[in-house]
């Protein structure tokens, strides 16, 4: 512990309590609240029901929710393989290639979301790359956001890993391609499902691109949510958050796990 | 790997540079068949990058390495069948021992049931078959270590490089690998041994001959006798064993060290020419005795076994390592050192230093 006077303790606590709770806990609360209610006129909700769940756990929601972990599912393995293929090849390279490669994948974090989605539809509107209307244009959008993240994750972990396990892999005669396999991916698997994780949770929460893209046959979770709330059904929209939220975490547990089986330090 | 000829290491007059800054430069040097050759030098002089140049891991800017009698110089590091363990052992955390050692044999196709055998093998030889089924995070420093070894030895390679095994055991462990090592040599006669170390104990007892560099460059070559009892530089003397270096005047028939008279065998040096007298400070006698030195106690330290005195003679310190006194002299006493004249080796100044 780093304060070591109670007193001091005490009013750690207490600043974190003031930060942390309007911040970041109570409007989840409040999202959790409103999600098994039917008014909220008081201080706190009421009518509470069940209602908003099984109609969000139905019908166009469900397909929404499957939809949009499909495309977060899907974009998080694409971002991952190009982000951790690129990084590989970066590793290899001078310094000065490897920072322009660097910044390259950086690009779409930087651009604002919105252009990127503008910026795609512009691109792929007219044949022969025709994806506009398609589902292919929203994965690729999510693909395009969250790619940076992965490469940017996986490039700051292959310069911790230390040469000498590639070095040993190749004095035993272990081709390039088999240390890479064998030794290098292997020992990069924490790092990569970090990674993975990381992606598909913006993934599922990316909005502001999916908005321009998406057609009326792909409509990712997030923007079924946009718009109960914009036309007022700010119940049935909290319930659709709170599905989404849900499902969102589950997978990110379920990655953790395999995250600890794969450390081995 | 295959052409099992002839194996051994030749370096024909290689350099090695980074950005213009020469680590190792023109190297000559000839490891035999079964020989075990040890590089031995202060961090910086070059011995690592040679081991690497061997590996692969360097590419000389001029110069050509060969493994028998195949030009190397343009392989990549996995085609050289090469057996390797570092000081860090560098095991493949995720693999299982066993899988470890199978690494190199999997890596060339090796079918199945000679994979296990040798796997099987290699772990006999080192110690280890009982931890096949660990991971290396469960092994203490040495047993990673044989492990390393037995990895490196299970794909039968003609050439070992081994770079500095043993620095990161404590010192009893490093004394047992030692022993360990040698037997295993003797059970591999075969195997070419490129040993890097800093460490002169290592290489005096393991190597069939002993390479010193300083500074990028190689200074002796010879067997671990000849640079001991007669090191033709300083920096040799010094490095391998410790001495005593006194500057002298070379005259007739003996030296004259500090105005004393010490009869030594002149060798081929001139009469009248500044020289280095070399003696290992444990020949170095206390009280009356041939080659009298005369001088003031300027530090004593008890080492269980043995006191190193410090004695001041004419402005140069000369050190003596005695069997444990009873009694020692105490600090500012005088007292008479002596060695014989067979056991000091005259050097001439200046080489070495450069």
């Amino acid at each position: 512990m780093l304060v070591h006077s109670r007193g001091a303790r005490w009013a750690v606590w207490a600043v974190f309590a003031v930060l942390f709770l309007p911040l970041f806990a109570l409007p989840l609360l409040v999202v959790l609240g409103a999600s098994s209610a039917t008014h909220w006129s008081g201080v706190l909700p009421s009518g509470p029901t069940v209602a908003n769940f099984r109609s969000a756990t139905r019908g166009d929601a469900l397909q929404a929710l499957t939809t949009s972990l499909v495309t977060a599912v899907t974009a998080s393995l694409l971002a991952l393989a190009v982000g951790t293929w690129a990084a590989l090849a970066a590793a290899g390279l001078k310094k000065r290639y490897r920072r322009i490669v660097d910044a390259l994948f950086v690009l779409p974090v930087a651009v604002p979301s919105v252009v990127v989605g503008l910026s795609l539809l512009v691109a792929f509107s007219k044949p022969p790359m025709l994806l506009n209307g398609t589902r292919w244009i929203v994965i690729l959008a999510h693909t395009v956001l969250v790619t940076a993240f992965a490469h940017q994750s996986v490039s700051a972990a292959i310069t911790r890993l230390d040469p000498a396990y590639e070095q040993a892999a190749a004095s035993l005669g272990a081709r390039p391609a088999y240390v890479l396999w064998r030794v290098r991916l292997p020992l990069l698997l924490p790092s990569l499902t970090a990674a993975a994780g990381l992606c598909f949770a913006l993934s599922m929460g990316e909005l502001s691109a999916t908005m321009m893209l998406y057609p009326p046959d792909w409509t990712p979770l997030p923007v079924l949510i946009y718009s109960a709330t914009d036309r007022g059904a700010l119940f049935a929209g909290s319930a659709l958050a709170v599905v989404l939220m849900a499902a969102t975490l589950i997978v990110l547990f379920a990655v953790s796990r395999v995250r600890n089986r794969a450390s081995y330090r | 790997m295959s052409s099992g000829i002839s194996s051994g290491i030749r370096f024909d007059s290689v350099s090695v540079a980074y950005d213009g800054n020469v680590v190792l430069d023109s190297l000559d040097l000839t490891v035999g068949p079964g020989e075990v050759m040890a590089l031995l030098g202060p961090s910086g002089s070059g011995k690592t990058t040679a081991l690497r140049a061997v590996a692969g891991f360097v590419r000389p800017v001029s110069g050509r390495v060969f493994l028998g009698d195949r030009d190397v110089t343009d392989l990549p590091p996995h085609r050289r069948g090469i057996g390797m363990v570092v000081q860090q052992y560098a095991l493949f955390p995720h693999l299982r021992v066993a899988d470890n050692v199978a690494f190199g044999l999997r890596a060339r196709r090796t079918p199945k049931a000679e994979v296990r055998e040798r796997v099987a093998e290699a772990l006999e030889m080192t110690g280890m078959a009982a931890y096949a089924r660990r991971h290396p995070r469960e092994l203490s420093g040495g047993q990673q270590q044989r492990v390393a070894i037995a990895r490196a030895l299970a794909i039968r390679p003609e050439v070992l490089l081994l770079d500095e095994p043993l620095s990161a055991l404590d010192a009893q462990l490093r004394s047992g690998m030692l022993a360990e090592l040698g037997r295993l040599h003797r059970e591999l006669p075969d195997v070419s041994i490129l040993y890097v170390t800093h460490d002169q104990v290592e290489a005096l007892t393991l190597a069939d001959r002993i390479a010193v560099m300083d500074r990028a460059r190689l200074r002796a070559c010879g067997t671990p006798t000849e640079l001991y009892r007669a090191p033709a530089d300083e920096f040799t003397a010094s490095f391998v064993g410790g001495a005593n270096l006194l500057p002298v005047t070379v005259g007739a028939g003996g030296v004259d060290f500090a105005g004393v008279a010490v009869k030594v065998d002149t060798g081929g040096v001139a009469a009248g020419a500044r020289a280095t007298l070399c003696v290992r400070p444990h020949l170095v006698g206390l009280g009356e005795g041939p080659n009298r030195l005369v001088g003031t106690v300027t530090d004593v330290q008890w080492r269980g076994a043995t006191h190193r005195l410090c004695v001041e003679v004419g402005g140069e310190v000369v050190m003596a390592d005695l069997r444990e006194l009873r009694d020692p002299p105490g600090f500012g006493d005088s007292v008479s050192l002596h060695f014989a004249a067979e056991d000091a080796v005259l050097l001439p100044v200046g080489v070495g230093r450069g």
